[in-house]
């Protein structure tokens, strides 16, 4: 059938900020759909409330809403556009979510737009429990037996059907939110009440236990004429017990007959079938008795999900791209394969490789959090690995977490020796829980206890891992036996040894890692690898296992005989990537990457990009002209600049890894273009960056270094409490703290870090009350523009990702903008920057000091380039090709009329425990862009965007610290004009009422109850504004924050938060909020 | 393990072990993409002649288990993987794929680029290899596949089929009870099966549907099949060229029209012989469980198939409607007799290995069946 006519305007929606859950995998989807429909010349329109993503760039939909991701303003978009059809398949659930409430609210009715992708039934079915426990009956599958309950009561009943252990579903949330296992019955009470609050249907699943099973997803596509097809299969790694995202995964199945596999095809086509997804992608997942092969139904998406973009990378084969034809009316044998070229999307790709997922965590940031893995998702981004082999690509995966492992690095012995002395009894226990318990270091540990010897029948009955996948590890350290056995032939470098270092590659160690074994440096090892000719070679994805020619350059590395690359003679430029998504560096960096990449060839480039984030846009294989699916290490990507002989190697894109490599690479001899290394390091390596900063006689905050606990203390005394500490050379504020007074250096000192000579803490002074700013600039060495000039809201101390910000700036003083500015151009030109930079000052009384500088890209450059319109990243990318600013036009500022506020989004939720304040360590996933012609509305629409409900009348419950008091009497006055009820705390509550503000008082926790907590749980409170100081503080106001979160109350923690959201709800209660596209904007 | 090589005419060489059994064979080298069912490949006897490479490179996983056999033992000359995996993990699994190749005598080679061998079938055709463990001149070995003849113009189905006629009663498989035991008393047709190279599993689909089938060798004739008085004769895959099989397409002509004929692979492409058609070889032929097939009536199946042959479709336009096309190439998948009760299909709807999109064949053939008796009833 060919494409429909009847309609013309579609409105996709996209998925929101970055969260647990739900990453950048779907402005994936969504770039591939927004370019599939106008590539079929649909008008296109777009609603996402994320600034980060590709999606959401100008020219990717014909009008394109950066606001909030809500079924009102979905609803206001469709009034105002009209659009024929609603896709909310490509979105992750929150599309999805919000598309059942238009169509449920009769919006849709209403307007005539149509839900094409999946229909409301459809939908219902597959997300609803009891509808979708009934669908499978009635197609004769089994799932876990069950009950549903909507509260304590019911909950309680269903239980004793059920018995533990016993697995919590909420209905409807992402990500397996608020859901968990419950192994006794006190757990099982607070499990449920939480997860019955954290389902926006009051529901929750109790599910029969089938942890331990054999864990399968299949991906799969239906299209009108009813042709379905299965593009990949996945086995988990990790059994059941252990939600998908969280899990290793590889691809193909592994341990399935054909037999078993096409009992799993078959379930999954009368499950597509029977659930009526019509058309697009869908994800079913299985669990199996691994004793009698009894297969279960554990769920099924009727949307493209995170495993389809998985499937989609691992395959070649572009779920997003189809699924959005699909919806249109194209029947999959209409729609050409493009890696083959002759053949059609109507088939079933066969892969002649192996595909690892290695989920990525953050714990570190969360030391509060329980890090065991459960059904509730955790992991923050991932890496995928190919390889021939599982075994290669396995180790692939392992390096290419960048956790600073290369492989299976021992946890418990010195594994440079050739043998172990015996566990202790501590340890043997801790590596028994370590294998019992699922945790995201199980695989280190499971090696060694294949290291201490124990049988893989005792290790399979620890952590019921498949033994195929058992048994291949224990063949990885059989290696590493025979590898450290084998250690004088070094030595001698002859061919005995070529044939093991290449049978050692074959199983994926990586350079890193032999040199570990070997005693030998990393660079010793490459250049014996290279002395006796084992190199790898670069094989093809293609969907066919080689069955047809493939046209589309997408490659993975391995130790064969035969390469594929077949590199061209063009000038090409390599774009390192910037790895696994984590707290500090995600989609942001990703986003200048791809950009970086369009640019280059709109100059008729070549382009290759390397990454291993299998979520990415980057990895895409039509972003780039080449694209290398490979680990960001020296190792790997040295291979491939060997191969290709690129003109330039960009790493200022990916964030912090390829900067990491900057200098290794320049040392061995790859073209770095932009900036250069030695630039890099004068701005990360302290003292040479107060040598700069002497040199230009720039401000700083007064700071030290110390090396020992005492040299500390003589700082901190000498510059004046309070002060930030941090280790050298961190991401995304890891370990940083400010610190208020002696004892809690102290305790910073001993418990967080231990300084040492070669770890050194860096101690500045903590600049109270002071305006952080943000600057983006470009620089080609000649000429500087800002790109962007960003006054954060919260004041400094809170680390800048997670900040909210605002371009223009609100408050501040031209003079001291123009001092920013001079100072950016100072700094600029003096490190030779090439491209994008990025600084931090921080304006105290109107004195500008400087915090931070870096020359790369940074995360708010996506942020910028949509409220200015101009291209942050294309434009440096060209100046890096040699093009300057004044060649391509760019030597002004651009400052907008309209106002964008940048507001962070925070993973709270799913870390029960952890305490939601804020500080100098990044905790922040993601971010959301209001826009509008003033403050109040762009910050409103920031808020919506990110989650929070801002009240437009109601109660404000108030508990601040003394030094806060009088900042926030005014917005406080504010609410109460709007016809706000004020609560307060005794202290407050005082001053306020000294202030002539009508306040009731309202206990502290400690204070006993009916206390704060009680009355935000009877849903007596609409908004917390709540300051802390002090630990003994803190710890007070913990529980009111914690219950804010889980009540979903909108709460401000800073007086600057305070303020903006109170000019927030002003707005908001003076007008509706108005949408508007932004190519209106610009 | 012990060194092995294999060896292709056309000179190309590829070093590598040996697993299952050592010596020396001959055979066409090609490839198969499935990436399950290594067992009922290993044991279909269309490979027979054939060293067969599988695209995907861990094989053995799930070992060997007494079930997922298609015929009684392998057929293939050797086999040729990436990986062979010899510590299988499935609770149906009972030895090990090397043990099993060991057993049966088939030499196995692992640890090649078998994607560098798959591409170059594909750009240079399928073609004769030999793989030793004996030999380590790589010239002497090169002589002798040049000196062995290709599939090309031989009978092969004189090697798989059965000597004796025989009935089949079992059925097709279940997860929980295993394959079904039918009862060939409550059978409602009559059918004779051809063995050119037969699948069990086309045997248990016809018997799970209602059969009793009596299997009968490549060279029985006619008359004695029609001695048989079937309801149905069924013409199934096997290995090799059509093309000189002249006895069995005789024996077709002379059943047309008298009995309902449903033919699968060499099956469909000898009834296209026999119909007067043309069949030519491949380049490096269909193998694999991922091929899209539509239905000129419109839908697409994603079937299974092993054939190195295929049916010239300007050779068929007289005699046969075009029912089934390949979406990849075009080429011929499955014919219908444009006025007798006559139907074949290239692929394999028994799958096993396989997608089971294609099983509703065995029903359309039983209705052909059904029909029949009631037209010569009537």
């Amino acid at each position: 059938m060919p494409k429909r006519t009847d309609i013309k305007k579609i409105l996709i929606i996209g998925a929101g900020p970055i969260i647990i859950g739900q990453a950048c995998e779907f402005d994936y989807s969504g770039t591939q759909a927004c370019k599939a429909l106008k590539e079929e010349g649909y008008e296109v329109i777009l609603l996402n409330s994320n600034p980060a993503t590709i999606m959401t760039d100008p020219d990717f939909a014909d009008r394109t809403y950066v606001e909030p991701v809500t079924p009102e303003v979905l609803r206001r978009i469709i009034e105002k556009e009209r659009p024929d059809a609603v896709l909310p398949t490509l979105g992750g659930q929150t599309a999805l979510n919000t598309a059942v409430e238009v169509a449920e609210n009769g919006t849709l009715e209403e307007f005539g737009v149509e839900l094409i992708g999946a229909k409301l039934p459809a939908i219902k079915m597959a997300e609803d429990r009891t509808l979708f426990k009934q669908a499978m009956g009635r197609i004769g599958l089994d799932v876990p037996s069950s009950g549903l309950a909507h509260n304590f009561e019911e909950a309680m009943e269903v239980i004793k059907s059920i018995g533990f252990p016993a697995i919590i579903r909420p209905s409807f949330t992402l990500g397996g939110t608020g859901g968990g296992i419950a192994y006794n019955l006190e757990e099982y009470e607070e499990m449920a009440i939480k997860g019955i609050d954290a389902s926006p249907t009051d529901e929750i699943l109790i599910e029969e236990s089938v942890i331990g099973w054999k864990e399968f997803e299949l991906e799969v596509m239906r299209d009108t004429a009813d042709n379905v097809v299965i593009i990949c299969s996945i086995e988990n790694l990790d059994p059941m017990g252990v939600h998908t995202g969280d899990s290793i995964t590889v691809a193909p199945a592994q341990t399935l007959t054909d037999k078993e596999y096409q009992i799993l095809r078959d379930a999954s086509i009368k499950i597509m079938r029977e659930i009526g997804v019509e058309t697009g992608g869908s994800n079913v997942q299985f669990g199996i008795n691994p004793d009698n092969g009894r297969l279960v139904v554990i769920e099924m998406n009727p949307r493209v999900s995170r495993s389809s973009a998985l499937a989609s990378k691992a395959t070649g084969f572009p779920i997003a791209k189809i699924a959005a034809k699909l919806a249109v009316g194209y029947t999959l044998d209409e729609i050409p394969n493009d890696i083959t070229r002759e053949t059609y999307a109507s088939f079933e790709p066969t892969i002649d490789y192996v595909v690892t997922k290695f989920p990525r965590f953050t714990f570190e940031k969360f030391p509060q959090a329980d890090a065991t893995l459960t059904t509730q998702m955790k992991s923050v981004g991932e890496a995928m690995a190919i390889g021939r082999t599982f075994k290669e690509s396995l180790q692939k995966s392992l390096r290419s977490l960048e956790i600073d492992s290369y492989g299976f690095e021992s946890r418990l012995f010195d594994d440079s020796q050739e043998s172990f002395a015996a566990l202790t009894d501590e340890n043997s226990t801790l590596l028994r829980t370590k294998l019992s318990q699922p945790n995201w270091e199980r695989l280190w540990y499971l090696a060694d206890a294949f290291r201490a010897g124990w049988s893989l029948d005792e290790i399979f009955a620890l952590t019921k891992i498949d033994r195929w996948f058992l048994i291949n590890i224990q063949q990885i350290l059989e290696m590493e036996k025979t590898l450290r056995a084998n250690r004088s032939l070094v030595a001698g470098a002859g061919e005995e040894l070529g044939e093991l270092l290449r049978e050692a590659k074959r199983f994926g160690f990586s350079d890193r890692r032999l040199a570990r074994l070997w005693s030998l440096t990393e660079g010793e090892v490459r250049k014996l690898r290279k002395d006796l000719g084992v190199l790898p070679v670069f094989k093809r994805v293609d969907t066919c296992a080689a069955e047809f020619e493939a046209f589309t350059p997408y490659f993975y590395s391995s130790y064969e005989t035969e390469c594929e690359s077949a590199p061209t003679d063009r000038k090409k430029i390599i774009i390192l990537g910037g790895g696994p998504n984590r707290i500090g560096q995600g989609i942001e960096f990703d986003y200048c990457c791809v950009h970086g990449s369009f640019a280059l060839a709109e100059e008729g480039i070549e382009t290759i990009m390397i990454n291993c984030n299998p979520e990415t846009v980057s990895t895409d294989y039509d972003t780039s002209d080449r694209l290398y699916f490979e680990p960001l290490t020296l190792e790997d990507v040295l291979s491939i600049v060997e191969i290709e002989k690129p003109f330039g190697v960009i790493v200022q894109y990916g964030g912090q890894t390829p900067l990491k490599l900057a200098v290794a690479l320049e040392e061995a001899g790859v073209p770095i273009i932009g900036t250069s290394p030695d630039a890099i390091d004068r701005a990360e390596d302290r003292e040479r960056f107060q040598a700069l900063l002497h040199k230009l006689d720039l401000k700083q905050p007064a700071n030290g270094i110390a090396r020992s606990f005492e040299e500390s203390e003589n700082i901190a005394q000498k510059i004046g409490y309070p002060v930030v500490v941090r280790p050298s050379y961190v991401l995304g504020g890891r370990a940083m703290e400010i610190v208020y007074g002696q004892a809690q250096l102290k305790r910073y000192m001993h418990t967080a870090v231990m300084a040492s000579p070669e770890h050194p803490i860096l101690i500045d002074k903590f600049l109270d009350e002071a305006i952080e700013v943000d600057v983006d600039a470009l620089c080609d060495g000649k000429t500087v523009v800002m790109g962007g000039i960003m006054q954060h809201i919260e004041e400094a101390g809170i680390h800048s990702g997670d900040s909210a910000c605002v371009l223009p700036p609100f408050s501040l003083e031209q003079s001291t903008i123009a001092e920013i500015r001079r100072q950016t151009v100072e700094l600029a030109m003096e490190l030779g920057v090439i491209g994008l930079m990025n600084i931090q000052y921080a304006v105290r009384e109107g004195e500008v000091y400087l915090i931070e500088v870096n020359p790369r890209a940074s995360r708010t450059v996506p942020f910028v380039s949509k409220a200015t319109g101009r291209p942050l990243a294309k434009v440096a990318a060209k100046v890096m090709a040699g093009i300057s600013l004044e060649q391509q036009g760019v030597t002004e500022d651009i400052i907008p009329k309209h106002i964008s506020v940048k507001e962070a989004v925070f993973p709270f939720v799913k870390f029960p425990g952890v305490d939601t304040l804020l500080g100098p360590e990044m905790k922040s996933t993601g971010e959301v862009m209001g826009i509008d012609y003033e403050f109040g509305p762009a910050f409103a629409k920031a808020q919506f965007g990110a989650g929070v409900r801002l009240p437009k009348s109601g109660t404000v419950f108030v508990s601040v610290k003394d030094s806060d008091k009088e900042h926030v009497l005014q917005p406080v006055n504010r609410l109460v004009e709007l016809g706000f009820k004020v609560v307060a705390t005794r202290g407050t509550a005082s001053y306020l009422q000294s202030r002539g503000v009508e306040v009731e008082i309202v206990n502290k926790v400690k204070e006993g109850r009916p206390s704060i907590v009680d009355a935000i749980k009877s849903e007596q409170i609409n908004l917390v504004f709540n300051t802390t100081f002090g630990a003994d503080a803190v710890t007070d106001s913990y529980s009111i924050r914690r219950t804010t979160l889980m009540f979903n109350v909108a709460y401000f923690t800073t007086v600057a938060g305070i303020k903006a959201s109170a000019q927030a709800i002003e707005a908001m209660c003076r007008e509706t909020l108005d949408v508007c596209p932004l190519q209106e904007y610009l | 393990m012990k060194k092995a090589i294999l060896a292709l005419a056309d000179g190309t060489v590829f070093h590598g072990k040996s697993f299952g059994a050592t010596g020396e064979v001959t055979g066409e080298v090609v490839f198969n993409t499935s990436m399950s069912g290594y067992q009922e490949i290993l044991t279909d006897p269309s490979y027979c002649g054939e060293i067969v490479t599988m695209t995907y490179p861990q094989i053995g996983n799930t070992g060997i288990n007494a079930e997922d056999v298609e015929s009684g033992k392998p057929h293939l000359s050797a086999f040729v993987v990436r990986e062979a995996w010899d510590m299988p993990s499935n609770w149906r699994s009972e030895m090990s794929l090397g043990s099993y190749l060991e057993q049966n005598n088939i030499i196995g080679l692992c640890d090649i680029d078998t994607r560098a061998l798959v591409r170059h079938i594909r750009t240079h055709g399928a073609q004769v290899g030999i793989i030793s463990t004996l030999d380590a001149d790589t010239q002497s070995l090169v002589e002798k596949a040049r000196k062995t003849p290709g599939l090309k113009g031989q009978d092969t189905v004189q090697k798989v089929t059965c000597s004796e006629p025989y009935h089949w009663t079992e059925g097709v498989w279940n997860l929980e009870t295993g394959y079904e035991k039918t009862n060939p008393e409550q059978a409602r047709f009559r059918v004779v099966a051809y063995d050119f190279g037969i699948k069990r599993n086309i045997l248990r689909h016809l018997a799970s549907l209602g059969c009793h089938v009596t299997v009968v060798p490549a060279t029985t004739t006619a008359q004695q099949v029609l001695a048989l008085n079937p309801d149905g004769v069924f013409l199934s895959n096997g290995p090799g060229d059509p093309e000189p099989l002249h006895y069995a397409q005789e024996n077709i002509r002379k059943l047309l029209g008298k009995k309902p004929i449903f033919g699968i692979c060499l099956g469909h492409q000898l009834l296209a012989l026999a119909l007067g058609g043309k069949t030519y070889k491949l380049k490096f032929g269909h193998r694999g469980g991922n091929q899209p097939v539509r239905q000129l009536s419109g839908r697409v199946e994603i079937t299974s198939q092993n054939h190195g042959f295929a049916v010239a479709a300007d050779s068929m336009e007289d005699s046969a409607l075009l029912t089934h096309i390949n979406l990849n190439d075009n080429t011929v998948e499955g014919l219908e007799h444009k006025s007798l009760p006559a139907f074949s299909v290239q692929y394999h709807p028994e799958a096993s290995p396989g997608p089971h999109d294609a099983r509703y064949l065995f029903a359309r053939f039983i209705e052909l069946m059904e029909n029949f008796r009631a037209s010569q009833q009537g």
